[in-house]
């Protein structure tokens, strides 16, 4: 059997070389599917590779708290807010949180002045342990100390961006901005993180939080979120249960009632991110998929016409001796054959469009392409080949051989 | 028992809802290093006879032993192995795979009995020597003569080995020189021999032949021994 493959193979090869440009036209359709696929895949792959980085970046014990309301409250007028005491009991009640700190967004207004350059920017207030919790490290200047929110000091940590946005010299240390109507000092400039997801983690100012509560007015309606880092001994689990545990007495939630709170780990935003990308990858490999099944139809298409064409070969074949496995194994080998150097050519130049797309777009990180996706190309195009291969085979081992050796 | 041995065999189709009677009833036996010609005018069943002898085709009825192996009840399979091992064929068109070369086409038929490359390859070269083809091997059918081309096709019919050759009309595509040569070639083979069926109907290749049988409708006319001048007239 080996001996009629190894045969078959070397005739399979002899006759695609033989009609070297109609095998580039007959396999042309899978390698355009194959390419499509492979280009897809390394796009969103690198893609992923690099969310993936970036997630890592933002350490993979830290866990976020918001208040969560759902949509039927939402409609009927009612919030659910997270306030400071949740975070002391929090706090007080949980054992193996590192550091936990508070966040609050400025909802009023964004906007930052430095004498004339006036920007727009993601305004935080926080404490002093959010350099933990977020990984943010100053390159210049100081973090926030809890002193500064203890006594309410107007000063501010901002990204480079900020920097850049509001023509600040290289070390904006004690310089001053406006922020909604109050001045503030610049204590700290913090070292530039670049992007995740399209969102400038450079473009960001930290102010205290109690500073940030004081200007926002009405601190009864205050909506913060928490952000706390799990100790590198405990399990990050067990901290998410007990969290949720604390939370719900203390906001007396009772048994069989939704959380109106909720905890994200940063596993849980990848496995999202995750989640969108395999959704656009099977949704696109799908399309692709169809147009290899046109390939393959194409390849079908030729393999009977080559048939035809060899009828009186076949005959001549079958007159000194050849059996039906013989014949069929020739004409599968050559579909098989023909479809999987369509794949391979694919996979090359998929690789080198999405290589291409990638360089192209600025930001955009380099394509990938995963050994899975190689094979999948692979296996794929060598299974259109035997899918649309058999037929044209089971034809011809089927020929009669007189009638074939008769064929004009 | 005879090398060949067929037994009222008949060969009937349906040609629309009339029945052709291309063999009815043909009894006959073959010796080995026998050298038979059959003749006849077209449609006398000549053809038929052969592809049946070659085991291309099945008759409707009768009986066929050859080489002591009854053929009649062999599944495709097993007809093709016979058509690989006991026989070889030679065409009036030569029939050689128009996109291999000379010593290709030798090989092509060792595949199909899984003779590994090199040694098929010694044993091609070995019969295309035979035929006198040694500096052509490499040549393409289309780069060769008519005669050249049936001397591949005989050297591939000699390669296996096979217990007859059968040849359909050999020189019927050729001119009287190279007709000469091939006859030759087959006289020489005969000596050496081999078992020689020809199909013909041109008297100088008949003559050349021990053995003369002359088929009218589908029935062996006449059986002539050219060799001891005896004939045997049927009907």
């Amino acid at each position: 059997m080996f001996f009629v493959i190894i045969e078959s193979t070397r005739s399979a090869m002899a006759s695609i070389f033989a009609h070297g440009f109609r095998s580039f036209l007959t396999t042309l359709g899978i390698v355009i599917g194959v390419a499509s696929v492979i280009a897809v895949i390394s796009l969103t792959q690198g893609l992923r590779a690099s969310v993936g980085q970036q997630f890592s970046a933002l350490g993979s014990n830290s866990l976020t708290i918001s208040a969560y309301t759902p949509l039927q409250d939402q409609m009927q007028g009612r919030r659910a807010r997270l306030t400071p005491d949740d975070l002391e009991m929090i706090e007080r009640r949980v054992d193996g949180v590192a550091s936990i700190t508070p966040l609050l967004y400025a909802t009023r207004s964004s906007q930052i002045r430095y004498g004339s350059q006036t920007t727009f920017s993601q305004i935080m207030g926080t404490g002093y342990a959010y350099r933990e919790v977020g990984q943010f490290y100053v390159q210049l200047g100081r973090f926030l100390a809890n002193s500064d929110n203890d006594t309410r000091r107007r000063v501010a940590v901002i990204g480079d961006a900020v920097r850049r946005n509001l023509n600040l010299p290289e070390n904006p240390v004690n310089e001053y901005v406006e922020l909604g109507g109050e001045w503030f000092r610049i204590v700290g400039l913090l070292e530039p993180k670049g992007d995740i997801m399209g969102f400038n983690q450079d473009d960001i100012v930290l102010v205290p939080f109690a500073t940030m509560q004081s200007i926002q007015g009405n601190q009864a309606q205050t909506d913060i979120q928490i952000q706390l880092r799990v100790s590198d001994d405990a399990d990050v689990d067990a901290v998410v249960r007990r969290v949720e545990a604390v939370l719900r007495s203390t906001r007396g939630i009772e048994q069989g009632q939704r959380d109106d709170f909720q905890i994200q780990t940063p596993e849980q935003l990848m496995a999202t991110v995750d989640n969108v990308i395999g959704m656009v990858t099977i949704v696109l490999g799908g399309i692709v998929s169809i147009s290899l099944l046109v390939g393959g139809i194409g390849i079908m298409n030729i393999m009977l016409v080559s048939v035809t064409e060899r009828t009186r070969e076949i005959g001549i074949c079958k007159a000194i001796g050849a059996k039906r496995h013989h014949i069929l194994l020739q004409f599968l080998i050559e579909a098989v054959v023909l479809s999987l150097l369509g794949g391979m050519i694919g996979v090359a130049l998929g690789y080198g469009l999405g290589s291409l797309v990638a360089a192209n777009i600025p930001g955009f990180p380099p394509a990938a392409v995963p050994l899975w996706a190689v094979m999948l190309a692979l296996g794929f195009s060598g299974f259109v080949g035997v899918l649309f291969g058999i037929l044209p085979a089971g034809k011809a081992a089927n020929l009669d051989p007189i009638d074939a050796l008769r064929y004009e | 028992m005879s090398l060949i041995e067929l037994q009222d065999i008949t060969k009937f189709y349906e040609m629309g809802e009339q029945t052709v009677r291309a063999l009815d009833g043909i009894s006959i036996r073959i010796e080995k290093n026998d050298y038979v010609a059959f003749i006849g005018s077209s449609g006398s069943g000549k053809s038929t006879m052969l592809n049946i002898l070659g085991c291309l085709d099945r008759p409707t009825s009768g009986r066929y032993h050859l080489n002591e192996q009854n053929v009649e009840n062999l599944t495709p399979n097993e007809l093709a192995a016979i058509r690989n091992q006991e026989i070889g064929f030679i065409f009036q068109s030569f029939n050689l795979l128009p996109r291999a070369t000379a010593l290709h086409n030798v090989m092509q038929p060792l595949i199909y009995r899984n003779v590994r490359w090199g040694k098929r390859k010694a044993m091609a070269m070995e019969a295309l020597r035979r035929v006198n083809l040694a500096d052509r091997v490499h040549h393409l059918p289309n780069q060769l003569s008519g005669g050249q081309r049936q001397r591949v096709a005989i050297a591939r019919a000699l390669v296996t080995n096979p217990s007859i050759l059968l040849a359909d009309e050999p020189t019927g595509n050729l001119d009287s020189r190279t007709t000469a040569e091939i006859m030759q070639l087959f006289d020489e083979l005969h000596r050496e021999g081999h078992t020689l069926i020809l199909v013909t109907h041109e008297d100088e290749i008949a003559r050349h032949c021990k053995r003369i049988v002359e088929m009218k409708d589908g029935r062996v006319h006449r059986d002539i021994n050219t060799v001891t001048a005896d004939a045997q007239v049927s009907n």
